[in-house]
């Protein structure tokens, strides 16, 4: 119908205030975060050009490497239970019948509230004196004395703040997983029950197969929540003790909020920024072709 | 096969039981007397119902209402810019012949691609610059930033899906491109917009990374930030537990409500757009 060229300016219309937004709000930022990568910026003394030392800088920078092996060692440390503890989830509560889709639309609460008020919700519950874990654990008589959970030690905050995370993400990969569970012809199934497969069977060689692409797309996406974490530390640790549990996205924003050091903060920004961007392009693929 | 469906009886309502309880525990600590509420060890359920957290929270520092304004006139900013931007772009990329389309479109998508917590600087000081720092309406710009690609997804697929037919009628007509906007994508569009509008609102209303850099002023905080630093309040007697819990009870309602009422759009918007 629309053809001529007084039609393309009227779409060009319609999409220009979007695309405006985006050059102004997105595009700009990012060029301007290249820039700032590539200077020395305190916001009070003019951007000083340093070339690559902002990079080079890193490098020998103790407390960024603390910070990147701390955020993998919570990503590894988060991404099984999430997406082993989703799956089972998924196969417990994809069958309509009432209770199991009850269960269903109970685990995904937690996932609509915000993470900043559920790690609030978590630094309550795991506070060492005020904390119903501690005094659940003290009455059942597993420990006599209360468990310092967060900001004390690395290891046992990185556990207790990932456990809170499952508890409110884990209903997110669980929807993917029953949406692609759901979406396995009848007629497989079928098949699989008239040849005599036993549910474990069934599960391991006919569904988890076919939904292996779901499996891997909700892994990227967990791992790219997972290095970009900063709510929940922020709020349950706040780094402590001694940055040990300062996140690399912590990290960009302690340079360059409080330290005012806009230049390193930047070129810290751009690792990150490059790293997500390797796996957001994988996951885009795949589901570029699950489409097709 | 009855022992089967037993067991899954059981694991269900243990399952539900471990995602319930942090929140009903939340909720029973917020009614619980003030000096209930700060002692150790903590107790599981009330002795008595006092609603003195709810009070020392609506008191505390500019009071709840302005926090809850703020939050709320942010979420329905960013849910009115977020429409304004991409119900015309998604017509546009489903409707007309646009020159380097795939490319625009790419563009248009880019924010999915850069994390918005990697460009927060560069923002905070382009906003300061123009007088958007500490205002609703950056806060919702930002918002927006984050919300647009997945928005501009949904709605292009909700738009490509009306049948060209019904479009060619009301141009013959003599409908106006604008009218057949309104007339017939729209309408045959609620849920697609259903769905941008919850997923804004459940966004805007718990971010805090974007929130946390943009306001500075108490005036400004939304609700997580006004939580966030209630936490660490150490005037005597250091966190005032109860008055947390009330909080974070009055930030998490809204969004089950709202989710419990649209589940079907959440779930399919999710579906739709896994991408994000």
């Amino acid at each position: 119908m629309y053809r001529n060229r007084r039609s393309r300016l009227v779409g060009l219309a319609y999409l220009a205030p979007a695309l405006i937004f985006v050059l102004v709000f997105t595009v700009y930022p990012l060029g301007q975060m290249v820039w700032m990568s590539f200077h020395n910026w305190s916001l009070i003394t003019p951007p000083v050009w340093v070339g690559l030392s902002n990079y080079r800088r890193m490098l020998g920078d103790d407390q960024f490497w603390t910070s990147f092996v701390f955020t993998l060692k919570y990503t590894a440390l988060i991404t099984p239970p999430l997406i082993v503890g989703g799956y089972l989830l998924a196969l417990l509560t994809a069958t309509n019948t009432p209770l199991r889709r009850v269960t269903r639309t109970v685990v995904f609460i937690p996932v609509v509230i915000g993470l900043g008020v559920s790690s609030l919700l978590w630094y309550w519950l795991f506070s060492a004196d005020f904390g119903l874990v501690n005094r659940a654990l003290l009455d059942i008589g597993l420990i006599d004395e209360p468990i310092l959970w967060l900001g004390v030690d690395a290891d046992t905050s990185n556990f207790a703040i990932s456990a809170s995370v499952v508890w409110k993400v884990i209903g997110f990969g669980m929807i993917l997983f029953i949406g692609a569970i759901q979406a396995i012809p009848s007629e497989i199934t079928e098949a699989s029950l008239v040849d005599g497969a036993s549910y474990r069977q069934r599960v391991t060689r006919v569904v988890l197969p076919l939904t292996m692409r779901t499996v891997l797309l909700v892994t990227l996406v967990s791992v790219i929540g997972s290095l970009l974490a900063f709510d929940q530390f922020y709020i349950m640790t706040a780094g402590q003790p001694q940055n040990e549990t300062a996140t690399s996205t912590f990290y960009v924003y302690l340079n360059s909020f409080p330290y005012l050091k806009l230049g390193y903060g930047a070129a810290l920004s751009m690792v990150l920024a490059v790293t997500i961007l390797a796996f957001t392009v994988v996951q885009l693929l795949l589901t570029r072709r699950s489409h097709a | 096969m009855r022992r089967t469906r037993y067991l899954v009886g059981a694991v269900c309502v243990v399952v539900c039981t471990v995602m319930l309880l942090p929140l009903v525990m939340s909720l029973l600590a917020s009614v619980k007397p003030t000096q209930e509420a700060a002692a150790t060890p903590p107790t599981y359920v009330p002795h008595a119902v006092s609603l003195d957290s709810y009070s020392r929270l609506w008191d505390y520092q500019q009071g709840l209402p302005t926090y809850l304004a703020n939050s709320f006139g942010t979420a329905m900013l960013t849910i009115a810019i977020t429409l304004l931007l991409t119900v015309p772009a998604a017509y546009a990329l489903a409707q007309f012949p646009i020159p380097l389309k795939e490319v625009l479109f790419v563009i248009l998508l880019l924010a999915l691609i850069v994390p918005y917590q990697a460009l927060l600087t560069p923002m905070f000081l382009m906003f300061a610059r123009i007088g958007l720092t500490n205002t609703l309406l950056g806060l919702a710009i930002l918002h927006t930033t984050i919300q647009l690609p997945f928005s501009l997804y949904i709605l292009r697929n909700s738009f490509s899906a009306v049948p060209r037919e019904l479009a060619e009628a009301a141009i013959v007509d003599g409908a106006s491109s604008w009218q057949v906007l309104r007339r017939v994508f729209l309408p045959s569009s609620v849920p697609a917009v259903v769905t941008v509008a919850l997923f804004a609102f459940i966004m805007s209303w718990n971010e805090f990374l974007g929130a946390l850099v943009m306001m500075s002023k108490g005036s400004t905080f939304t609700l997580p930030l006004i939580l966030a630093a209630a936490r660490t309040e150490t005037s005597l007697g250091g966190t005032d537990w109860g008055m947390l819990q009330a909080g974070i009870t009055i930030s998490i309602l809204p969004c089950v409500l709202v989710y419990l009422l649209l589940q079907r759009y959440y779930v399919s918007g999710l579906m739709s757009g896994a991408v994000k």
